[in-house]
C-alpha cells in the first residue's frame, strides 16, 4: 500500500502529501491526475498529481477538505497509508515551445497548475502567472510559482495580501499590457474557470481548462464525468481532463457537480456522529 | 420420469427489497434426484455446448453417487470459476439446449448442478487441490481479470506460466466484480474463485491501468514472453439523445458499479453514494438492463419501468432474469423508443417516448422498430439508467503500433487462437466481440491460454 512519506499544511484544511509511488511517478506527466481510495470503505476520488519525482519514486498530492472523503485524507500523516492509487490517468497536457504563457491557479487550483508553469518554463516559455485565494491564509505555494514563474501576481478577494480582487482582474491587465500571449492555463473552482475563458474569449488566446467532475472508476468505464465539450459528451477521465475553454459547457459541469450535494451533507453529518468504524 | 428441479428462491416481497442472493440453491436431495435424471448419453451432446469443454455426464454422474466434492472437482478441470458459471451462465442456450430429455420434457438442470457441487466444495475446503505454477516457466501478462482473463491465466498456470494478471480496478472480477448484482452473484463467491485461481500461482496485481502505467511493448522488456488482453468493453454507450447529461441519469455501468464494486447500498457507511428518485427507468432489454432495474427497486424506487424498443421475442435477457425482474414487480414498456429526456431545473423528469411497431427483419435478423407517427408519451421518472450496451475502452490500444481493430474500435483476433496482428499478443471476451456472455469471454480466454501454451513450447 503506498506510503505517505511527507506531510504537511500549506492551509487550513488543506494537505500537501508525498507519496510513495514509484511505478506512477516513473510515468506521470503534467496534466495526469490519480484515483485514490484511503480505505476499504472510502470512495475513490481524483486528485491532480502535482509533482512526481521519479528517482526519489514518489508523487505529491494536494488535498482540500470538501467532504468527509476529502476531510479523511486531510488527517493523514507521514507514515500512514492509502490502500488504493490508481494512475496516471488521463491525458497528459501538450505543452510545446510557444512563447509567452499564462498560468492561472484559483484556491487549490494553484497545486496542479504548479507542474504545468515549470514544465512550460522547462521547454522555453516564458511563464506568467496568476495565483489567487479568498484570503491570505488560503493561499498555497506561492513561493514555488514564484520560482516558476517569470513574474507571479497575487491576488486575494479580500485584499488581505497581494492585491484585492480575483484572478480574472489580474488577467484583464495582463491580457490589456501583453501583446503575444499564446495561451492561458486555468486550474480552479469551476466559475474561476469559466470567467477565465470568457475573458480571454474576445481576444482569441487558446485557453485550456483542467476539468473535475464526479468519477467513480477513473478509466473510462462508468461515464459519471461526461461533459460537453463544443456539443459533443467527452468524458473527463480518458478525454481529458483538459480541454478548451471556450468550449465547455461550464453551466452543465456545475450542476452535475452538485449532483450528490445533499448525499455529501448526510455523509458529513454520519461521520460527525462518531460513525467512524472504519478507523477503528 | 420425474419433473425437472426447480429452483428455491427468496419470496418476492423480501427480496425485491434486499441484496441477498435471490436464488438459494438445491438441496442435497434435490441435486441428487436432479442429476439422476441424467441419460448419461455415449455421445454426450451437452458438451458440445459448453464453450470451456466442461465433463458434464462426469459431474452429473459424481453428483448423483452423492459425491459433489469431486463433480466439483471434475469441473475445476476444466472451469476454474464453477460457482459463477452456475449462476451466471446462460445454459439454456448452451448445454442444457442439447440436452437430450429436453426433447419430450425439460432438460437436465446441469447449472443448477454445477452451482450445487460447486457450492459444496467450498463449504468444504479451503484449498482445492492447487498445482503451482513452475518457478522457472515463462512468464504471461493478462490484461483484465474478468471472466476471460480469470480462465485465461488458471489454464496458463496450470500448463506450467508464471502469470500475472493486471487489474485496473481495487478488486479482481472484472465484470462479475462491478457488474453483476450481490442478488445474483454474491461477491463472496466471487472472492472464493479468484482465490483459487491464484492458488493455481496466479498473481494479481490490483490498480495496474496498462495502457498508461505500462505500455503494451514494454510488457515484453520487463520479461513476459506473452501478453493476453481481456479488458472487456468497457466505455458505456449514451442514446445519444437531447437531456442525457441531465442530473439523475446514470449508464448501467455507473448505476452498478456504485452499487456493487463501492457498495452505495451501504452508503453513508461506504463512502460512495447513489441517488434514486421514486421512478426508475431502465433503458435496454438485455441482463444488464434487469441488473439495473432490479437494483433500482432494492435501492428503494417504488416503480421502475424497462423500456424497450423491439418486443418482448428480441428481448436479448435471459428469461430467467425477465421472469425474476417481472416477479418483483419492474414493468416493461415494450415497442418503444426514447427520444429525449425530459428534465426541470437541470434535473430528470421523465423520458419523452414514441411507440413502435415492428417491421421488415434487420441485418440482425430481428424485426426492426419502426416509430408510429404522432405517438409521442412520457415515462415519468426521477431516475433513468441506459443500458444500451458499450464499446472498447481505447486507453490500452491507444497508440499501440501494429495492432489490428475493427471499424468499432474492438481488436481482431483470430476465433480459435485469440491471435492477434502482433506476434505473442493474443486478446479474446468482449474487447474482440462487443458485450457478450460471461461464459463466451471464458471460452476465449481458454482457447487463448492453450495457443499461448503452444507457442511457448515452440
Amino acid at each position: 500500500m503506498p506510503l505517505i512519506v511527507e506531510q504537511r499544511i500549506l492551509a487550513p484544511r488543506v494537505s500537501w502529501l508525498r507519496v510513495a509511488a514509484p511505478e506512477v511517478a516513473a510515468k506521470a506527466e503534467p496534466g495526469q491526475f490519480v484515483m485514490v481510495r484511503l480505505d476499504e470503505k472510502a470512495e475513490r476520488i481524483p486528485l491532480t498529481i502535482v509533482e512526481a519525482d521519479r528517482e526519489e519514486g514518489t508523487i505529491v498530492l494536494v488535498i482540500q477538505e470538501v467532504g468527509r472523503s476529502t476531510a479523511d485524507l486531510v488527517r493523514l500523516r507521514a507514515g500512514d497509508t492509502i490502500r488504493d492509487l490508481l494512475g496516471p490517468l488521463g491525458r497528459p497536457t501538450e505543452i510545446e515551445r510557444v512563447g509567452t504563457v499564462v498560468c492561472v491557479g484559483g484556491g487549490i487550483g494553484v497545486a496542479p497548475i504548479l507542474p504545468q508553469a515549470r514544465r512550460h518554463r522547462e521547454v522555453g516559455n516564458r511563464v506568467l502567472g496568476i495565483i489567487g485565494a479568498q484570503t491570505k491564509e488560503l493561499l498555497i505555494l506561492e513561493e514555488e510559482m514564484r520560482a516558476g514563474c517569470e513574474r507571479l501576481l497575487v491576488t486575494t478577494d479580500d485584499g488581505s495580501y497581494g492585491r484585492k480582487g480575483l484572478v480574472t482582474d489580474a488577467l484583464a491587465e495582463l491580457l490589456a499590457e501583453e501583446q503575444a500571449i499564446a495561451s492561458v492555463t486555468a486550474i480552479g473552482p469551476v466559475p474561476m474557470m469559466q470567467a477565465v475563458a470568457e475573458l480571454t474569449r474576445p481576444y482569441g488566446i487558446k485557453t485550456i481548462v483542467s476539468l473535475n467532475p464526479i468519477m467513480v472508476d477513473g478509466s473510462g468505464m462508468c461515464g459519471s464525468c461526461r461533459v460537453t465539450v463544443a456539443g459533443a459528451t467527452k468524458f473527463a477521465c480518458v478525454d481529458g481532463p483538459e480541454f478548451d475553454g471556450h468550449a465547455v459547457d461550464f453551466v452543465e459541469l456545475r450542476r452535475r457537480q452538485s449532483f450528490y450535494r445533499e448525499e455529501e451533507r448526510r455523509a458529513v453529518a454520519a461521520a460527525g456522529e462518531g460513525c467512524r468504524c472504519r478507523n477503528a | 420420469m420425474p419433473e425437472r428441479v426447480s429452483m428455491p428462491k427468496q419470496p418476492v416481497e423480501a427480496r425485491r427489497r434486499n441484496f441477498d442472493e435471490v436464488a438459494q440453491g438445491l438441496t442435497a436431495a434435490q441435486a441428487a434426484a436432479e442429476a439422476r435424471r441424467c441419460l448419461q448419453c455415449k455421445n454426450r451432446p451437452c458438451t458440445t455446448g459448453c464453450p470451456v469443454e466442461v465433463d458434464i455426464p462426469g459431474f452429473v454422474r459424481l453428483v448423483a453417487a452423492g459425491d459433489p466434492i469431486a463433480a466439483a472437482r471434475l469441473i475445476k478441470e476444466k472451469n476454474a470459476l464453477p460457482a459463477i458459471c452456475g449462476r451466471v451462465c446462460p445454459q439454456e442456450t448452451q448445454c442444457e439446449a442439447a440436452c437430450v430429455l429436453g426433447k419430450k420434457g425439460k432438460p437436465l438442470a446441469i447449472g443448477y448442478l454445477e452451482r450445487y457441487a460447486a457450492d459444496c466444495e467450498r463449504a468444504a475446503t479451503r484449498e482445492g487441490p492447487a498445482v503451482s505454477a513452475r518457478p522457472d516457466g515463462p512468464q504471461v501478462a493478462v490484461i483484465g481479470s474478468g471472466p476471460a482473463g480469470l480462465t485465461c491465466a488458471a489454464d496458463l498456470a496450470r500448463g506450467g506460466c508464471r502469470v500475472t494478471i493486471f487489474e485496473i480496478l481495487h478488486a479482481p472480477g472484472g465484470v462479475l466484480r462491478y457488474g453483476i448484482p450481490e442478488f445474483r452473484l454474491p461477491k463472496a463467491i466471487v472472492d472464493e474463485e479468484i482465490r483459487y485461481v491464484e492458488s493455481l500461482g496466479v498473481e494479481i496485481k490490483l490498480n495496474a491501468g496498462i495502457g498508461q502505467l505500462y505500455s503494451l511493448p514494454e510488457l515484453f522488456s520487463l520479461g513476459y514472453e506473452a501478453v493476453f488482453i481481456g479488458t472487456g468493453a468497457g466505455l458505456p454507450h449514451f442514446l445519444g439523445i437531447p437531456g442525457e447529461n441531465l442530473n439523475g441519469v446514470y449508464s448501467a455501468n455507473e448505476f452498478l458499479t456504485r452499487t456493487n464494486l463501492m457498495k452505495a447500498y451501504l452508503f453513508p457507511e461506504y463512502g460512495t453514494p447513489i441517488k434514486v428518485g421514486r421512478r426508475g427507468a431502465v433503458v435496454g432489454a438485455g441482463n444488464v438492463a434487469m441488473d439495473a432495474a432490479r437494483t433500482a427497486l432494492r435501492l428503494g424506487a417504488e416503480e421502475v419501468t424497462i423500456v424497450y424498443r423491439r418486443s418482448r421475442a428480441e428481448m436479448p435477457a435471459r428469461a430467467e432474469e425477465i421472469e425474476n425482474a417481472e416477479e418483483e414487480g419492474v414493468r416493461f414498456r415494450l415497442l418503444t423508443n426514447p427520444v429525449r429526456v425530459l428534465g426541470e431545473d437541470g434535473w430528470v423528469t421523465g423520458l419523452e417516448c414514441l411507440r413502435m411497431e415492428l417491421g421488415a427483419p434487420d441485418a440482425s435478423g430481428r424485426r426492426r422498430p419502426v416509430p408510429v407517427p404522432g405517438s409521442e408519451f412520457v415515462v415519468p421518472a426521477e431516475t433513468v439508467v441506459v443500458a444500451i450496451g458499450q464499446g472498447p475502452n481505447p486507453v490500452l490500444t491507444r497508440g499501440v503500433q501494429g495492432l489490428a481493430l475493427n471499424d468499432r474500435g474492438y481488436i481482431i483476433a483470430d476465433a480459435e487462437t485469440g491471435a492477434t496482428s502482433l506476434p505473442r499478443v493474443y486478446a479474446g471476451g468482449d474487447i474482440v466481440t462487443g458485450s457478450a456472455t460471461v461464459i463466451a469471454a471464458m471460452g476465449a480466454g481458454k482457447k487463448a491460454a492453450r495457443a499461448i501454451l503452444r507457442e511457448l513450447k515452440r
